[in-house]
């Protein structure tokens, strides 16, 4: 075609990005990667490799090293040999090994770009322009972090060796999410890639030698399923850190509950797009644009659920299709294609599946008549629309560039089909009224919201989901936490268990003529006193064997009435702080009306000295936390453009507590005042010990204007008291405080709906030591930080 | 930029606001599509105050996507030949300084009609498109010397009007003068807007200015100039565009290159989206021009896939999109004999105007 018919056709052309340099690259490796263990490529244990390609014309690009657990051992021991060293450089010196990391990345960043969109299949431009930007970014951040490491985070150590896996959808840049904090805080690493999209892990790993990074410091072993579960069930790892499927996220958790792995995971969405009648619907069509059709969809985080509100919703499904036809699909490599190709066979078909099974529940099936590529794997732009609620479209991840529509009547019709999902990783909200915006976006169940646009990231903001998008934050200050423990916690002794009485002492008879006036203690349920539904009690024995009451034996039913009475009292966690605040200093008021008598009936357990100590200690803890219900603010963070990000701390919701067998009292306020000062609900499980503490709490509560439900008592056996609470899916988070195996037991129960699990793991904690018993800590445990976008300007 | 209520007007409505030009609209051929649509030239319809209040623009997402569409879209090669040859087609070639003279423009002319060099035409391959810019523009003096240095070429001549560039003179005035150019000969007239009408709020009046400006420009095309680097705020060069259209613009212009900011990717979306908007509701075609501060081959090209992008093909050409351009016809210039030759050239290898 000559010029000047190019010049009456005004087609683009091709624009191809030569991929030359980095097929060069691959090249000198002789296209066959082993393992980077130790600061050295080193073969695979069992010889065996395995091959990756590129999605959009399905050519091999190299072979890489299938990772065993042998592998897996060598990269951990590594990692372990590494640690102490790294973890006892000076920050300062990390700080500068992160900057020569984000540095070099720049240096290579087209070869990075042009390794991932060939791996991976996603447009060059997204590589070159979000991914590798985003890396460099990344670790320029945690640079800083390192540097300011022992002033930000005094009385915080490292976790020690982690193990991390990541996906096949960002694979560098969930690579430098994942790496750049680990090793900042002092961790070393063992990474395993996503098994299609190892390249550019081992390009980076290149990046770590070229830089003289100190030798397993950073190990990266590729393989598949089999090798990132060797990783995970590896013990020598001290901190898993996963993005993927929740089903994965699921085996996670199962895996890693026999140990006291600390756990993050960030998993899958379908994530909410609002679109309010006074929206720009132009510029809400380009948020879908970089929502759903940015990166073929095989986002995380996409807003792949459109809610749009009645009176627009025709014009606005108009807008979409016109510019849906303006979308083109082709080579990845090429500069000027907006979706690439699907990064393997087995998802694109995922994606016909669920689309064909939508279809089939009712919906309407659109799709733009585009030029498709003849071969490599690819999926047109869909738009789904008359999907309801119920369809399998509204509520699984597909992961691919198909936009499921819905419309919804009123804000608060809004809300509520948005936050009808098991997931809550992010969410869009679209309205020119900042009214409208930040309301909906106060009441979103979801860790990242995006106002008026779609899909933008920062290092120095948090991301990562609510309910079963997982836990833990990537990013920001927020996200260092996931790396770092508090140094008193690791050195901190076995819990030794609490003896209970075995046997019965005599009786001691009365000693005055009439007996004593019978003082019963109930289960407190919504505000109430509740008798258990068994109808049976416990006896309560003092260590030496004495009767000094009968507890409530409660069972399943009185656990699921606690759970629906805290659930019921939501409406504490939209109290003013300062509310909140009033309610406590309350609370420690009438504890010190009452220090004498509760004091005295606790020492028959603990002793009178130590159940003196208990009392004021936790006059202490409450008047702390009361104080603290309205400092702990969340931050205002500021990316790298004109936007402000509210870093809310939110409360996770309704909490399950087990409370500590020794220290009755302590104990209980030490966990659930925190709890309750940030706005939770919580159902408790006294002390085994002492169950009887319930009466003596429920009396202080009852005359502090604590509204019912907020605290909610089932004594019991605690044990099987906590199965039911670690089962239950309307619980957002279980803290367990007892012995090692409850702990075990309750993440191993916890994965129904992957709700936050804390334990001692199975470590003394002196309660009386406020270092140890409060604060942070604690705080940072009852909240989940939601960043809210907000990109302003007129 | 939303409009909530659904709202379409006919062409009937759309000719019946100017029942002169004794068009209807089974005579009036289309002047271009849109999603399918046949759309005819614009006529204006009755000033709509609730369409202008509804126009939403949000100023960061806009400029999100000003800043990824230019990364979005690229052309390489003989399509970027041909793509600069397009925009040389579009391009209203500019002379608007106070140092003007009649010999000046009628360089400027000779460059209109020749905007490449011979050489550079043969090897391109593209005698057939007999190519030249689509316009001359210049101030009402200069208009006659214009016309008849073009006579015959097919380039059209247009005069910047209304007391350009601060449209402040008495409205007599700025009408009178339309009517001196278009009795001088000028095919186009690039009217200014009362910029303090829109700071205002005052729609009916800037309405009314825009509507006694057409019937003045009678068979003339009228291109309005918003003023954007003066009217400051996205929102009021939606609303502004939307004013213009109803009272009847052919084009609509974002400034007069005589302001501190003039156009920009962002201004040009918002213009663009109001334009298509103004197309599906009164199924009429309004051109935009971008004017000022366009100095490079690459702002070209991304101008045009602007275009492409938010319109279609209808507005990569000169009837419906111009450039008001002085310096980028020169950078075009050496990046077609970079194309062709392989080297990189230099300024004074190019014929000025």
């Amino acid at each position: 075609m000559s010029i000047a018919e190019k010049f009456v056709s005004m087609e683009y052309g091709p624009a191809p990005e030569d991929p030359r340099e980095a097929l060069v690259w691959l090249d000198t490796h002789g296209r066959q990667f082993g393992h980077f263990i130790n600061g050295a490529w080193q073969k695979p244990a069992s010889g065996q490799y395995f091959d990756t390609a590129d999605p959009s014309t399905g050519e091999k690009l190299a072979s890489v090293a299938q990772g065993t657990s042998a592998d897996i051992s060598s990269a951990v021991d590594a990692a372990r040999a590494a640690l102490d060293s790294w973890k006892a450089l000076a920050p300062h010196a990390r700080a500068r090994y992160l900057y020569a990391l984000a540095r070099q990345v720049q240096k290579h960043s087209r070869r990075l770009a042009v390794l991932e969109t060939l791996d991976n299949g996603k447009p060059i431009r997204e590589s070159r322009d979000i991914d590798i930007p985003l890396v460099a970014r990344h670790f320029y951040h945690h640079a800083g972090w390192a540097q300011l490491l022992e002033q930000e985070f005094s009385g915080y150590t490292a976790c020690g060796v982690v193990g991390q896996v990541i996906p096949w959808n960002f694979p560098l840049l969930m690579l430098a999410w994942k790496i750049a904090p680990a090793i900042a805080t002092g961790n070393t690493v063992v990474l395993k890639p996503a098994e299609y999209t190892p390249l550019t892990a081992l390009a980076f790993a290149e990046i770590c030698q070229e830089i003289s990074l100190p030798s397993g410091v950073v190990n990266i072993v590729t393989g598949d399923g089999s090798t990132g579960e060797a990783l995970v069930k590896h013990p020598g790892v001290d901190k898993i850190a996963f993005t993927g499927s929740t089903e994965v996220g699921r085996a996670i958790r199962k895996a890693t509950a026999q140990s006291h792995k600390k756990l993050s995971l960030e998993l899958g969405g379908k994530s909410p797009f609002i679109v309010f009648e006074d929206a720009d619907l132009d510029s809400a069509v380009e948020g879908l644009v970089d929502g759903i059709w940015f990166n073929q969809g095989e986002v995380c985080c996409a807003g792949s659920r459109l809610l749009m509100q009645e009176s627009i919703a025709e014009p606005l499904i108009a807008k979409i299709r016109d510019r849906m036809s303006t979308l083109r699909v082709g080579s990845p490599l090429d500069k000027a294609i907006d979706i690439g190709a699907i990064v393997a066979r087995v998802q694109l078909e995922r994606i016909q599946r669920l689309v064909d099974q939508g279809v089939a529940e009712g919906a309407t099936c659109w799709q733009p008549a585009l030029p498709m590529p003849s071969r490599g794997l690819y999926f047109p732009p869909t738009l789904l629309s008359n999907v309801h609620p119920a369809s399998i479209v509204a509520q699984e991840e597909i992961f691919g560039p198909v936009l499921a529509a819905m419309t919804f009547r009123t804000p608060r019709e809004a809300v509520e089909l948005a936050n009808n999902t098991v997931y809550g990783l992010a969410a869009c909200v679209w309205s020119e009224s900042i009214n409208v915006a930040l309301h909906v976006a106060a009441q979103l169940k979801a860790g990242v919201v995006w106002v008026n646009s779609t899909n933008l990231f920062d290092a120095s903001c948090g991301f990562g989901g609510y309910r079963e998008s997982g836990f833990g934050r990537e990013g920001g200050r927020e996200g260092l936490f996931e790396y770092l423990e508090p140094a008193w916690f690791k050195q901190a002794p076995s819990l030794r268990p609490m003896k209970l009485p075995a046997g019965k002492a005599a009786d001691t008879q009365p000693d005055s003529a009439a007996p004593p006036i019978d003082r019963t203690v109930k289960l407190y349920v919504g505000g109430k006193q509740a008798r258990p539904d068994s109808g049976y009690s416990i006896e309560v024995r003092s260590p030496d064997g004495r009767l000094l009451g009968e507890a409530p034996f409660g069972n399943r039913k009185d656990i699921r009435n606690a759970v629906e009475a805290a659930r019921k009292a939501e409406a504490w966690g939209k109290a003013t702080a300062h509310n909140r605040a009033q309610v406590l200093y309350y609370i420690a008021e009438n504890l010190s009306q009452r220090r004498e008598e509760i004091a005295g009936r606790l020492s028959a357990v603990v002793g009178q000295e130590h159940a003196a100590a208990e009392v004021s200690r936790g006059i202490e803890r409450v008047f702390s936390y009361a104080a603290w219900a309205d400092k702990y603010d969340g931050a205002v963070h500021d990316p790298p453009f004109r936007n402000v990000t509210l870093a809310m701390h939110e409360p996770v919701g309704t909490i399950g507590i087990v409370c500590p067998t020794e220290a009755p009292l302590l104990g209980f306020l030490s966990l659930v005042m925190p709890a309750i000062s940030v706005g939770n609900t919580v159902v408790a499980i006294p002390s085994e010990a002492y169950p009887l503490i319930t009466g003596d709490l429920y009396q202080v509560f009852d005359t502090s204007d604590l509204p019912g439900g907020v605290v909610n008592i089932v004594t019991g056996r605690p044990a099987e008291l906590m199965k039911t609470l670690a089962e239950h899916d309307d619980m957002d988070a279980i803290w367990c405080f007892t012995d090692e195996a409850s702990g075990t037991s309750a993440k191993l129960l916890s994965v129904g709906n992957l709700k936050q699990v804390w334990t001692n793991e199975g470590r003394a904690i002196d309660w009386f030591d406020v270092k140890q018993g409060e604060g942070r800590w604690f705080l940072h445990h009852a909240t989940q930080v939601k960043n809210i976008w907000v990109p302003y300007g007129e | 930029m939303a409009v909530n209520h659904v709202r379409r007007y006919t062409l009937a409505e759309n000719l019946a606001a100017r029942p002169e030009t004794g068009l209807s609209a089974s005579t009036e051929p289309a002047l271009a599509t849109l999603s399918g649509r046949a759309l005819h030239a614009n006529h204006g319809i009755p000033l709509n105050l609730d369409w202008i209040k509804d126009v939403r623009v949000n100023t960061s997402a806009v400029e999100r996507r000003a800043q990824t569409l230019v990364t979005r879209r690229t052309v390489k090669k003989e399509w970027q030949a041909a793509w600069l040859l397009r925009a040389i087609s579009c391009m209203d070639l500019t002379t608007l300084s106070g140092d003007d003279t009649h010999e000046r423009v009628r360089r400027l002319c000779a460059k209109a009609r020749q905007p490449i060099r011979r050489d550079l035409v043969t090897r391109l391959g593209i005698e057939e498109l007999d190519l030249k810019v689509a316009a001359v523009c210049v101030y009402h003096n200069f208009v006659e010397t214009a016309v008849r240095a073009l006579e015959g070429s097919g380039i059209r001549v247009a005069a910047v009007s209304t007391g350009f560039p601060a449209g402040l003179s008495p409205l007599e005035e700025r009408v009178a003068e339309i009517r001196r150019s278009v009795d001088a000969g000028a095919h186009e007239i690039d009217v200014v807007i009362t910029r303090a009408h829109v700071f205002e709020g005052k729609w009916q009046a800037l309405y009314d200015e825009i509507a006694t400006f057409k019937s003045a420009c009678g068979s003339a095309h009228m291109k309005v100039i918003l003023g954007t680097g003066d009217l400051l705020t996205l929102r009021n060069v939606g609303r502004a565009s939307v004013v213009a259209m109803m009272a009847g613009a052919d084009f609509i212009k974002t400034s007069t290159g005589k302001e501190a900011v003039n156009a920009t990717l962002p201004v040009g979306l918002v213009m663009t989206r109001a334009i298509r908007e103004y197309a599906h509701e009164t199924g009429a075609a309004v051109g935009f021009k971008a004017a000022g501060g366009i100095r490079t081959a690459k702002q070209a090209t991304e101008w045009l896939s602007l275009m492409k992008e938010e319109l279609g093909p209808a507005w990569l050409e000169a009837k419906l999109f111009r450039f008001g351009a002085s310096g980028m016809l020169a950078d075009i210039e050496r990046q077609l004999e970079h194309h062709a030759t392989g080297r990189y050239s230099a300024d004074f290898r190019h014929p000025i105007a």
